[in-house]
Order: structure tokens, then C-alpha cells, then sequence
């Protein structure tokens, strides 16, 4: 390359940033594994200790329970509210629109602390705190500028002759959307709602205010876990969390790959 | 959006005698599918946030009052957290504009097949829980942390050095949470920098550095400033980071939200500093928006 200054120097560097990204994710994953009894690298012995201890402890298998629900209910929620929302913003013709787009993202600019509390003085009210639906409602929030995101992008993407062809070929509105728009966005719309589930599995502020002693998500255990000690076991804890962030990008990355050919 | 306007609506209108009716029922008819995430976000988004702005400015039997506003104002200590979150947030910033340049040019450089295999380490972080993130540095700085355990062993310090729960800690973990950002709208930007600008410097007799300076810096410009203002908008709002890695005298304006909400119980309080907050922040997308649009970002990550 022979574009910038010193490469060497800037290749240095830029190794040193790298490193400073990821060794800390790929130390957790490894010390997970430790079989001693506080947390050395490399650790002395490998075990599974950690992981027994987070999936034999009642609490914590509640905890993953919790989660999935927050998560899926988040994921349904969003992924049906941002598809309509993103069919009508790409394709309508009306006045306002670029306002009502910035309105749907709208939730990614205030601080999760702010929307959280926000939230909690509303749930309260409706005596609705530690329940799941509301925590799932509150993530829907964050979820959908996430799912409008990208289901709008592949929209984009898509061309719109191929659901001109089936209205021309006397296709209803609702089958040539069902039979030819859907598949071939598909892989955008799965995408998105991965990203939901993602979104909502890791979040912690919003079920930190929302849930109860009984309700607890994965993320909020780990939170009064760390405010007493650095418990090893939420080394196995986070190596899990990792591990799901790890498939949902693995599997939108695959589902891009798939939507590549048709469309684009 | 424009992509979108070439829509069906041009085959129906044309069948259908190009009147005007069927195009505007068609805009209803998309008003509609539009509307269930409007009122999702009415209710569960909007309602909320003017719910706090109004408990900010009601005290019950006193009516509507600025002495929730006047008592930040008067009271030393909560003019000296809003300071320190704003010094913070500028040192994160910069920080992460230190390290996130050279990454984010070196990826722009190199052959977008190898760049997008190394942007995988920037992502992976990026989408892994703030918590989890937050807790790797607890482990790696902690009084008994691996740095230390490291720092022993060499025989570099006797004690354990205090690396957690103080300014620096929150820094070093605030830096590590929202470099990807930072790397993220740089390169997009600099993606964009047609190379064959830099090279034309070249062939006139440009030196490396000289190019650089003059020809790559300006063009990355945008990715400069639209980076430094999304790091330091979303710094200062920060919270699981500094209650996690901070000291007692590390407290931050969204970390006082907190307290006041579970602790103090004071709900009037809480919220207007949470105001406080909200207009810092709208006031910086306002400048953000003005110069990176925000979907760029996430473009950027996706």
C-alpha cells in the first residue's frame, strides 16, 4: 500500500487496537474454562466448573428462561412492527416521510437510562413491573429502529419489477407480496428479527428498572452479582452470552451470503 | 429513500386511467401498515419521556414549579457530577478518536476482502452485551486481576496496583465500549475516499505524509467529526460502565438518575436531571445529523 504515512507504523498500531478489541473477549472465553478457584491466565487447570455451577444453579436456568422470553416475545413484536412499518416507508408515496423515519430511529438517540426510567414510572403505575410482557414491551422499543433498519435497507435493495410482474400477471396486491416480495426479502427479515432477539438478550437497563425479585433476566443476575464480587461464574455466563451474540452474527452473515443472488 | 418512490403504484395508476384516487388510497392504505409502530412508540416511547418532563416541573399540592431545576442549580455537588460526566465524555472521546483512526484507515486501505475479515473483531465486540464487556475489564483490572497478576510476576510493582474503581478505570472501560462506534463511522466515511485521489497527490510530487495531511485527513473530515460527536453523545449518558469500573468519585450524570430513582426515591429529582440529559444529547444528534445521517451507523454494522 503505498496510500498513507509510515504503513508500518500505522499497521503497528492499528494491530495494537485490534488486539485491545478482542483480547478481553477471547480471555473471558478462556477463563471460563479454569478449573482454580479465582480467575489466573492462563489458567492452571481447564474444568467445566463454572459452567455446572451456572447451569445447575436454579437461579441462574431461570434466568436463561427469562431472557429467551423477553427475547422472543421482543423479536415478534418488532420484527411485525418494523416489517409493515418499513413495507410502507420504502414504498408509499406520502408527504412526511423522511420526519416519520427519524421518528421510528428516534429511540436509539435518548439514552437508555432516560427510556428506562421513563418506562418504570409508567409500568408502576399499572403495578406491571416484574412481568415479562412489560420488560418485552420495553425492549420492543429499542428492537424496532434495529429491525426498520434493515428490513428498509433490503426493501431497497429488492428489485420491485419482480412484484410488478405478478400484479401484471393478475397476482393480488396481498399474494404478490406473500408469493414474491416475502421470499425474496426474507433473508433481510430474519436477519432483522435476530438482531431483536439480540438486542433484548443483552440489554440490561430496561429490565434492571422493570423486573422483580422473582423476574430476573440473565443480564440483570449478572449485574447484582458484580455490584458484590467478581464471581468466576459469570465468566461461564458471559462466555454463553458471547456464544449467542457469536450465532446471531454467524447466522445473519449466512442469511446475507443466501439473499445475495436474488434481488440484488 | 428515493429508491422506494419507483413503486407499484405506477402499474395500478396507469391501468386505472391515471386518476388521482387510486394513488391516494394507496397512501392511506400505507398509512395504516405505518400506523401500529407509530403508536407503539407513542405510547411506550413518547408517553413516558413527557411523563418524566412533566414530574420534573409538578410537585403535588405545590402545582407546577422550577424547584427541581433550581436545586441542581444550587446544590455544588450536582453542578460537579454534570462537569465531570462532560470531562469524561471528552476524554473518551478523544481517546477513542486516537485509537480508532489508524484502525479505521488501515481497514479503509487494505483489500476490502482482508478489511472485512478484520472488521469481524471490530463487531464482535461491538454486539456482545455492554455487561459482558464491562466485566471482562473487571476481571482484567481488578485488584487481583490478571494486569496485576502479570505486573507481580514480572516484578514490576509489589502491590497490586489500584487499577479499578477509579477514573481511570471507567476510562480504559468506557474507551473499549464505544470504539467500535468510533471505528465504524470512520470507516464508512473513509471507505468512500477515492484512492485515486491520494495517488494523484502522489504523481504530483506529494510525499506520503503530505497526501496524507492534505488530501486523506480533509476527505476523512466528516468521519472525524461524525465519530466524535456519536462517542461523545453516548458517553455522556453512560451508566453501566462507570457504576461498574468507578469509584465513588467517579458518579456520572445517569449513574445520579439511578440513585435518585431507587435509592433516594426521588422521582422529581431524578427527572429533571434526566431532562437535563435528554437536551444535552438531542442538542448533539442535531450537529450529528447535520453531519453523518444516522443510518449510516448502522449501515456501517450491518
Amino acid at each position: 500500500m503505498q496510500t498513507g504515512p509510515g504503513p508500518v507504523a500505522v499497521a503497528l498500531i492499528a494491530g495494537v487496537v485490534l488486539l485491545f478489541l478482542i483480547a478481553p473477549v477471547v480471555i473471558i472465553l478462556i477463563v471460563s474454562f479454569s478449573g482454580a478457584d479465582y480467575l489466573r491466565f492462563p489458567p492452571p487447570s481447564l474444568s467445566l466448573r463454572w459452567y455446572q455451577r451456572f447451569f445447575g444453579v436454579p437461579g441462574w436456568r431461570q434466568a436463561i428462561g427469562v431472557s429467551a422470553q423477553v427475547a422472543l416475545l421482543t423479536m415478534v413484536f418488532a420484527t411485525v412492527l418494523g416489517f409493515l412499518a418499513s413495507l410502507a416507508l420504502v414504498r408509499g408515496r406520502f408527504r412526511g416521510k423522511g420526519a416519520i423515519y427519524a421518528f421510528l430511529l428516534s429511540p436509539t438517540i435518548v439514552p437508555t437510562i432516560i427510556t428506562a426510567i421513563g418506562l418504570y414510572f409508567f409500568f408502576v403505575r399499572w403495578k406491571a413491573t416484574g412481568s415479562i410482557l412489560a420488560m418485552a414491551l420495553g425492549h420492543t422499543v429499542l428492537a424496532l429502529p434495529v429491525v426498520v433498519i434493515i428490513i428498509a435497507a433490503t426493501l431497497q435493495g429488492f428489485d420491485v419489477r419482480f412484484e410488478q410482474a405478478a400484479l401484471s400477471l393478475g397476482a393480488s396486491r396481498l399474494t404478490a407480496l406473500r408469493r414474491v416480495t416475502l421470499p425474496l426479502i426474507m433473508p433481510g427479515v430474519l436477519s432483522a428479527a435476530l438482531f431483536a432477539f439480540l438486542t433484548s438478550f443483552d440489554e440490561l437497563l430496561i429490565p434492571l428498572f422493570l423486573s422483580g425479585v422473582e423476574v430476573q433476566t440473565l443480564t440483570v443476575r449478572i449485574w447484582n452479582s458484580l455490584l458484590l464480587e467478581v464471581d468466576p461464574t459469570i465468566a461461564a455466563v458471559s462466555s454463553f452470552l458471547i456464544g449467542v451474540t457469536t450465532a446471531v452474527l454467524g447466522a445473519s452473515a449466512l442469511l446475507r451470503g443466501s439473499g445475495e443472488t436474488p434481488g440484488a | 429513500m428515493s429508491p422506494g418512490r419507483v413503486a407499484t403504484t405506477d402499474v395500478v395508476a396507469t391501468v386505472e386511467d391515471a386518476s388521482l384516487a387510486p394513488e391516494r388510497r394507496d397512501a392511506i392504505r400505507y398509512l395504516l401498515i405505518l400506523l401500529p409502530a407509530i403508536l407503539v412508540l407513542l405510547a411506550l416511547f413518547v408517553y413516558p419521556l413527557l411523563g418524566i418532563v412533566d414530574r420534573s416541573v409538578y410537585k403535588r399540592g405545590d402545582g407546577y414549579t422550577l424547584q427541581y431545576y433550581g436545586q441542581i442549580w444550587r446544590v455544588p455537588v450536582y453542578l460537579q457530577v454534570i462537569g465531570r460526566t462532560f470531562r469524561t465524555a471528552i476524554q473518551v472521546t478523544l481517546l477513542c478518536l486516537a485509537l480508532g483512526y489508524p484502525l479505521a484507515y488501515l481497514l479503509a486501505t487494505l483489500r476490502p476482502r482482508v478489511a472485512r475479515l478484520l472488521l469481524i473483531v471490530v463487531v464482535l465486540p461491538f454486539f456482545t452485551s455492554i455487561i459482558v464487556r464491562t466485566y471482562a475489564w473487571m476481571v482484567l483490572l481488578g485488584r487481583n486481576g490478571i494486569v496485576n497478576q502479570y505486573l507481580t510476576w514480572l516484578g514490576l510493582t509489589d502491590a497490586p496496583l489500584p487499577l479499578l474503581y477509579n477514573q481511570g478505570g471507567v476510562l480504559i472501560g468506557m474507551t473499549y465500549v464505544l470504539l467500535p462506534y468510533m471505528i465504524l463511522t470512520l470507516y464508512s466515511v473513509m471507505r468512500g475516499i477515492d484512492p485515486g485521489f491520494v495517488r494523484a497527490a502522489h504523481s504530483l510530487g506529494a510525499s506520503r505524509w503530505q497526501a496524507f495531511r492534505r488530501v486523506f485527513l480533509p476527505l476523512s473530515l466528516p468521519g472525524i467529526a461524525g465519530g466524535t460527536l456519536l462517542v461523545f453523545i453516548l458517553s455522556l449518558g453512560f451508566f453501566i460502565t462507570p457504576a461498574l469500573m468507578g469509584g465513588p468519585a467517579d458518579v456520572m450524570i445517569a449513574m445520579l438518575i439511578e440513585r435518585e430513582v431507587e435509592f433516594t426515591l426521588n422521582w422529581s429529582f431524578a427527572s429533571a436531571l434526566a431532562v437535563i440529559l435528554l437536551v444535552l444529547t438531542l442538542i448533539g444528534f442535531v450537529g450529528y445529523n447535520r453531519v453523518v445521517r444516522l443510518e449510516r451507523i448502522f449501515e456501517a454494522r450491518s
